[in-house]
């Protein structure tokens, strides 16, 4: 290969590298290793995660959701894994096919007309929300409602500063639901979420016409969507969501999933790739990108996002997670986590010492208030096997001495019974 | 193709969950109607078999790096090792929820450290981030750096971004969307910055540049000290596009170079996969002045225990939910620990070796506008071939013949553009293979052009309507109306 290519050495063809810079080098220390001492090595490093062994009671917008094994087997076949951007789509039908079946899903999910093949994950969807609604409405203040996840809302401050965005913050009321008292014709768009940092659902209704031209952007829990009215009913202009309740696992947080969805007219302004339905030469059905002219590898600096790489195989198991369980499983999927976390929480309300801190419509996670000291409570909890959130986190939403516990569908009886008795101090 | 909307329905409900149990003991849940929907999403039910063969389907109508050859330049699509998917897959990793107290997650955080610590070092540069979860997140993050960096010496009139004109698109992209203007330096007639260009924009309006080394066009900037130490004598940064760090793995580092900020990306040089367009990784190494910058949390070892630090007062804030593509990064630290120093080298070498032999068997062929050593990819032009053959008709061609095409159109300084890129893990015999085929084709386009103009002819489907899937925007399936 060498005499091919007309250099005596390997070294020969790294010459242009300054000498300089090659003599700085420094290799890493690193030995290699075989595969089997590799993966000896990691599976201890996964069984000194005792997390993942103990039961989550955690929430937060990441939940401990039952993956069925169609999902993990179809979408770690080596054709969607191993393939990159469907830049040449006669040879990448299958990825553009279910990006096409992606949005499809997530419009009847949100109630929207067009979605987006997915951004990264709920915050940064969140925030290319808000960059977005700014280049439609452009009065620079966006108003943000305080109960987000404070995941995404870090995520929105950084963009919202890089951007030179001002956000105003809207309270919540005793009911835990946000305030919507803000003067509306200097905004750029009014941000809710929804079930919200407390769990509690937004009261959406009326809201769109309250708050004047501003873009309504909501972020919401897709898998609740089974079951509650979507934002799009109430006349939300862009929706999102983290997606990893739709058949990911939790992953200590990622890959996660970024859910985008909005109004047909806004296409032009939507940030992401979106597949479109085509036709071949012979007149046969097929799929490529489309809209391409948002995008940052045609418009450059112009460009409505400079997203490239985004979660494709995350959503392709969103697509086969949603075709799997249907409309009427997802319903039944979402009720069952609404039946358990009513459960729980109307049996720990009638505990000495606790109380529901909010009476607002809850879904599946709830916030309750302890007499005594909750970082005591969590770790009785989790002396019992149960893993519950940081009381941190509410701390800095103004609420103290309370926890939040999300329940999902895989909760079974006898755990509900056995963390009911362990937060009652029975041992 | 079908979509799973367009297959058989099935009236018994999915059985994944278990139906409703014995009485609540805490109580029935009430809730407001107005608040739920009147019918289910209308997401039709299809049986378990039916959504296996459709996925199945799709699938076969997909190609990846293990159904062939896939040349495309700038993405490095090498093999990605099996392994890396296992452990990945380990109920340890997967089933850990990111608001775990760190006590009991002391296996991901020590991980998750020790990656940082040898991307630090791959890089030459004292401080990595994980947060950013692909190639332009961590450009994006970068330009934040720059921006918060600015801010903290008082000289926020530096609002200018140079960028070659070879960039990818993303570069451009992440400067505006962090709020920078952008200005284009050209390249000189060996495809390199032009440097007599560059000195003259260097004024103190000037945030820095966004390099790509070595280059889009594969080439390596031989007077990279001189460009990063024009820019730093000038008070601006100089941030370093990763994409193209396959080609001098173990040889050489960035932060030797004169980098403030570097990015990896995990899905190219360190073989995690694509999935088809994400989910992929985008770390970023930073230059001593940039590291309290940093977004927040980092994990520390204390001596005892791995922890998340928060106490980042500077720090641009968060630019990702978590701590980043946790999974991703797993299978990275995997390929690391099984290459060492002795199998990065390798790869780099190999990655180099393959792309000059194939340059050096395909210049005769195809148009090379830029002749020399290249690293580890080279662009051809189609615009030589006889009968007006594009790049797209070879691209197309090469489908029939079992090869992914190269990246076309791009880099935008070269027209008809071919962007090869082999890789270390293809072998001299599937190099040969494609040299064959590319010879064919270049012999097609004399013989039987109208063969490469309506190609490919043994793919899924013929070349697709890009005008109509523009002009007549079909973006969702019509799903029926509820049933009552």
């Amino acid at each position: 290969m060498l005499a091919a290519i007309g250099v005596e050495s390997l070294d020969a063809l790294f010459s242009d590298i300054p000498a300089a810079v090659r003599e700085r080098f420094r290799p890493l220390g690193l030995p290699s290793r075989s595969e089997m001492e590799v993966a000896a090595w990691l599976e201890e490093m996964a069984g000194a995660n005792a997390g993942s062994r103990l039961v989550p009671f955690l929430g937060g917008g990441i939940y401990d959701h039952y993956v069925p094994s169609v999902v993990s087997s179809l979408v770690s076949r080596s054709e969607f894994v191993t393939a990159y951007t469907p830049y040449q789509p006669e040879v990448s039908q299958g990825t553009l096919t279910a990006m096409f079946e992606f949005q499809t899903l997530i419009c009847e999910l949100t109630g929207m007309e067009i979605a987006n093949a997915s951004l990264y994950d709920g915050a940064t969807a969140l925030a290319e929300a808000a960059m977005m609604a700014e280049r439609i409405r452009g009065r620079g203040r966006i108003a943000v409602a305080r109960t987000l996840f404070p995941q995404f809302r870090r995520v929105l401050d950084t963009y919202a500063w890089g951007a030179d965005l001002s956000l105003v913050e809207l309270d919540y009321d005793p009911s835990g639901r946000c305030e919507f008292d803000n003067p509306a014709d200097e905004l750029s768009a009014v941000i809710v979420q929804t079930p919200n940092a407390f769990g509690v659902i937004e009261s959406l209704q009326g809201l769109k016409r309250r708050i004047g031209d501003a873009l309504l952007i909501v972020s919401a829990y897709p898998l609740a969507l089974g079951l509650l009215e979507p934002p799009g009913a109430f006349g939300a202009d862009i929706v999102v969501g983290e997606g990893q309740s739709l058949g990911l696992p939790m992953g200590f947080g990622g890959p996660l999933l970024g859910l985008f969805a909005t109004r047909k007219a806004y296409l032009r302004q939507m940030p992401g790739r979106v597949a479109g339905r085509t036709v071949d030469t012979e007149g046969q059905v097929g799929y490529v990108m489309a809209s391409q002219t948002r995008e940052q590898h045609i418009r450059r600096a112009r460009a409505t996002s400079n997203i490239c790489t985004n979660s494709a195989l995350c959503a392709l198991a969103a697509t086969i997670y949603l075709s799997s369980v249907g409309g009427d499983g997802l319903r039944s999927v979402a009720k069952k986590n609404l039946e358990n976390a009513h459960d729980l929480a109307g049996r720990i309300a009638q505990i000495d010492g606790f109380d529901l801190a909010f009476d607002g419509p809850f879904f599946n996670e709830f916030v309750v208030r302890t007499a005594e000291d909750p970082d005591a409570v969590r770790t009785r909890l989790a002396e019992g096997g149960f893993l519950v959130a940081p009381s941190k986190g509410l701390v800095a939403l103004g609420v103290e001495n309370a926890l939040r516990i999300a329940v999902t569908e895989r909760r079974t009886k006898a755990e509900l019974d056995r963390f009911v008795d362990v937060l009652g101090g029975k041992r | 193709m079908k979509t799973i909307f367009e297959r058989p329905t099935s009236d018994g409900a999915s059985s994944f969950f278990p139906h409703a149990d014995a009485p609540r003991p805490g109580g029935e849940y009430t809730i407001d109607r107005e608040l739920l929907r009147e019918f289910p999403p209308r997401i039709p039910t299809v049986s378990e078999p039916i959504v296996a063969r459709h996925y199945t389907e799709l699938s076969k109508a997909n190609f990846g790096v293990d159904d062939g050859f896939y040349p495309l330049g700038s993405c490095t699509m090498k093999y990605n090792p099996k392994i890396n998917e296992a452990v990945a897959a380990l109920p340890g990793f997967t089933d850990l929820h990111p608001l775990t107290d760190a006590a009991s997650a002391q296996g991901i955080l020590g991980l998750l450290f020790e990656l940082t610590d040898l991307l630090s070092r791959m890089a030459g540069m004292p401080a990595v981030s994980l947060q950013p979860v692909a190639g332009a997140h961590g450009e994006l993050t970068g330009m934040f750096l720059f921006k918060r960096y600015f801010e903290e010496r008082g000289e926020p009139e530096r609002s200018r971004v140079l960028l070659p004109d070879s960039a990818h698109g993303t570069n451009p992209a992440s400067a505006a969307a962090a709020g920078f203007s952008t200005t284009e330096i050209p390249s000189d007639e060996r495809g390199m910055v032009d440097i007599d260009a560059l000195v003259p924009e260097l004024d103190e309006t000037v945030a820095g540049i966004m390099l790509t080394v070595p280059n889009t066009l594969g080439i390596f900037e031989e007077r990279i000290l001189e460009i990063t130490e024009a820019v730093h004598t000038a008070g601006g940064l100089c941030y370093f596009d990763g994409a193209n760090l396959n080609a001098f793995l173990g040889r050489a580092r960035p932060g030797d170079m004169g980098a403030d900020v570097f990015h990896f990306n995990l899905h190219k040089t360190l073989s995690t996969p694509h999935g088809g367009g994400g989910p992929g990784s985008g770390p970023i190494a930073v230059s001593e002045p940039l590291g309290e910058y940093l977004p927040a949390p980092r994990i520390v070892f204390d001596g005892g225990e791995y922890r998340l630090d928060w106490d980042h007062p500077r720090s641009i804030g968060a630019v990702h939910s978590f701590y980043g593509n946790v999974l991703v990064a797993v299978k990275a630290y995997v390929y690391l620990l099984r290459l060492g120093d002795e199998g990065l080298r390798e790869v780099g070498e190999n990655a180099v070796l393959n792309a000059n032999y194939l340059q050096a068997r395909l210049k005769g062929l195809f148009d090379l506008p830029y002749d020399g050593t290249c690293k580890h990819e080279f662009v051809l032009s189609a615009q030589g071939l006889p009968n007006e053959i594009s790049a797209l008709d070879v691209a197309k061609r090469l489908i029939d013949f079992g090869v992914h095409p190269p990246t076309v159109y791009f880099p935008l300084i070269v027209r008809e553009a071919l962007m090869i890129e082999p890789t270390e893990t293809e072998g001299k015999a599937s190099l040969d293979a494609f040299v064959d085929r590319m010879e064919r084709i270049a012999a097609e386009a004399g013989s039987d052009p109208e063969l490469l103009r309506s190609a490919p002819h043994h793919a899924q489907v013929r070349r697709l309507d890009q005008t109509r899937a523009a002009r007549d925007l079909v973006l969702t399936h019509r799903i029926e109306a509820p049933k009552t």
